[in-house]
């Protein structure tokens, strides 16, 4: 691994607190995703990704964008995994540097009308940095 | 019984229904819930990662203010704080643990909050309203309380997620929770089980990915209906909005679907105590129930 | 007789000379240097001057021999203008004051804020209306409030800020646009916000709702408006328009004051 791969999952590693190398692959995680259709990586592809050093095209994905933080996959997981956690290291890696991913001037005007304040703080906190 | 009540910044606008059925029901039952005093937005999601203390400032704020009121005898001995919004109860319940675990994140915590507030003792413990009518009220005197049993209403609960996991904070047993059911049997309902009652509403992507919540809306109220219920209840302004308001999406992308009442837990409450119109406040539901409870119950 | 150049050079030396003995005495106070007996170090955006102990921050600025074209206005703590940040001798806390209000001290590291950067949003209050979703509409950022209470310790005119933008994010338009009445409007709480909130703008915009749309109409006002409308203090005004200036003294002085 390239010393850059290295010092990126070491950083997903502090961020989440979770060792992945006790993943079984078993697809349990993917399976009880409510929103996993609407991912170009699933959620079991994502741990093994980033087990094989491939973490650049984990970030570049666009599936941790699309968790609920629902944390079905942490409930389930037999090896208890919290993969909500890493969910958030993987976000937290990109938002850090400023890269947000939504464009809060881009949220039509009529949406404001409807959204109570909940979503509106909790996808700010996801989403923006 | 005064406790304190933690609202939160959505229950003060759109979910105002959720808050004033609450606030009366529980004076029925011989709960004051006295809001917190100088409350702040608790951020609505605990951030996850592991070195973050900024976020969890907000809920700190909010528990310090526990304390206080403790101290300056607005309650009596009462370390617990009563949330009735599950996001805030997941949120705040989730960073009391986290600065808990680690005496070094409540140091800082307190470092950097001492120039305005006092520190942190940790003692406070944060629990949902339905714990406390499990727990402290119990269901029995809950019945006792009904005026009008909503008999020929049939009710399917709906818990979201952020009730029931992850595990540690969870208000019942995450895979067969019950809580609702018991509370829904003692209003005098008929309870409808349905499969998706612990599945995610959607959650914060009703603001930019609508159509992905207005499907798993769809899927959920599907099942409601399939199940044979009449209407939906739930605890969540955010789970509200996603499965009450946000009908008007699932509409766009299945136009035969037919638009089904939801309702917070406590509005039913209300309504089986018969505590009179200004305490249901239909008025917020975005999918009317007035005609189906003329029809069930009026 | 045409003076040659070089005694026009000399004059013109002289002259200049002159002007910088004049400008050695202090700019605002008049004294003269030499008076001077408690002198202070402070450091302007780096660099260190020798100041009067006795001036405030803008006095010592002009001292040093600044030249305000920004960021400078009543120099009497009300527009906000001369928003400064600053650190203490010895001290890691970054403090902020505002410039014509703050004697300088022993040590202070200092640079002016004159201006927090904000585009000036554009509302139509009568067509948008007053709900908290018109908030939201143009102040989408407060909604990434995280309580760190930074902007409170910022400002100069200890107002309760935090406290006013969480009563905005639960709709206690009151709450805000009462206890944001004294902000000047300076931006150091904006400046040092994590969340990127503009608060002097959008408590503007809550002022302006909570008057429009929160408090009771003014009957008295309306009912004045309603006579200028229709003409009632027309013939006055025509009679005042044709007086010349001693006679307007005249009625002036004789004014009566009702007092209904």
């Amino acid at each position: 691994m390239v010393l850059e791969d290295r010092k990126l999952l070491e950083k997903i590693k502090e961020l989440s607190g979770i060792d992945l190398s006790v993943c079984m692959q078993c697809g349990i995680c993917s399976g009880s995703c409510p929103a996993v259709d609407q991912m170009d990586i699933t959620p079991r592809m994502m741990v093994r990704l980033i087990q094989l050093g491939r973490e650049k095209e984990v970030l570049d994905s666009k599936a941790m964008w699309i968790c609920l933080s629902c944390f079905t996959c942490y409930a389930r997981c037999p090896r208890e995994i919290d993969f909500a956690k890493l969910g958030e290291a993987l976000r937290q890696v990109r938002l850090r540097k400023g890269l947000d991913y939504i464009r809060i001037s881009e949220i039509p005007e009529e949406e404001f009308k409807k959204l109570p304040q909940i979503a509106l703080v909790s996808c700010f906190r996801k989403f923006t940095s | 019984m005064k406790i304190p009540y933690y609202p939160g910044c959505t229950l003060k606008t759109s979910a105002k229904n959720l808050e004033v059925s609450a606030l009366e029901s529980a004076k029925v039952l011989g709960v004051e819930l006295v809001e917190l005093p100088r409350w702040n937005c608790c951020g609505a999601v605990f951030s996850m990662a592991t070195d973050d203390l900024i976020h969890q400032l907000a809920p700190i704020r909010n528990l310090i203010r526990v304390q206080e009121m403790n101290e300056k005898g607005i309650v009596e001995n009462e370390n617990r704080v009563v949330v009735l919004c599950s996001m805030c109860f997941n949120t705040l319940k989730r960073s009391n643990m986290f600065v808990k675990e680690d005496k070094e994140r409540l140091e800082k915590i307190n470092n950097f909050l001492s120039d305005t507030e006092e520190p942190y003792q940790g003692n406070i413990e944060v629990i949902h309203f339905l714990e406390l009518l499990k727990n402290d009220i119990g269901f029995d005197r809950v019945a006792e309380k009904v005026k009008k049993p909503l008999k020929n209403l049939k009710i399917a609960p709906y818990y979201g997620c952020l009730l029931l996991r992850p595990e540690e904070i969870a208000i019942d047993n995450p895979q067969s929770p019950k809580v609702l059911e018991n509370l829904l049997e003692a209003l005098g309902a008929t309870v409808v089980d349905t499969q998706f009652k612990t599945r995610c509403c959607g959650s914060y992507q009703t603001v930019n990915r609508k159509e992905l919540v207005a499907e798993l809306a769809y899927d959920i109220l599907n099942q409601v209906k399939i199940s044979g219920a009449d209407c939906v209840v739930t605890s969540c302004p955010l789970c509200m909005f996603n499965l009450d308001t946000r009908q008007e999406e699932v509409k766009k992308a299945h136009p035969e679907f037919k638009t089904i009442p939801v309702f917070y837990f406590t509005q039913l409450m209300a309504l089986a105590f018969d505590l009179g119109e200004s305490f249901y406040r239909f008025d917020l539901n975005y999918v009317n129930p007035k005609p189906l409870l003329s029809e069930k119950i009026f | 007789m045409e003076k040659t150049l070089e005694e026009k050079t000399s004059e013109r030396f002289l002259d200049i000379m002159e002007r910088i003995k004049e400008s050695n005495k202090s700019v605002t106070t008049g004294i003269d240097e030499k008076e001077i007996k408690h002198w202070v170090t402070i450091y302007i955006m780096g660099k260190a001057y020798k100041v009067p102990a006795d001036l405030t921050l803008m006095q010592a600025m002009e001292f040093a021999g600044y030249r305000f074209i920004r960021g400078a206005g009543c120099r009497a703590g009300f527009c906000g203008a001369c928003a400064t940040i600053y650190r203490k001798k010895g001290e890691y806390k970054l403090r902020t004051a505002l410039a014509c209000q703050t004697r300088v001290e022993d040590g202070m590291y200092l640079v002016q804020i004159p201006f927090a950067p904000a585009e000036k949003p554009v509302y139509n209050l009568d067509k948008e209306g007053g709900g908290l979703d018109v908030v939201f509409k143009h102040f989408p950022e407060v909604a990434r409030c995280v309580s760190c209470n930074t902007c409170t310790k910022a400002c100069p005119q200890t107002l309760e800020v935090m406290d006013c933008i969480q009563a905005i994010l639960r709709g206690d338009f009151k709450f805000a646009a009462e206890n944001s009445f004294d902000c000047i409007q300076c931006g150091l709480c904006s400046i040092r916000c994590p969340a990127e909130i503009i608060h002097y703008h959008l408590f503007q915009m809550v002022r302006r709702i909570h008057g429009k749309f929160g408090v009771p109409p003014e009957p008295n006002l309306e009912k004045r408006i309603k006579e200028i409308e229709e003409g009632k203090f027309n013939e006055e005004f025509e009679k005042l328009l044709k007086l010349s200036p001693e006679e307007l003294k005249e009625i002036y002085r004789k004014r009566e004051i009702k007092l209904d």
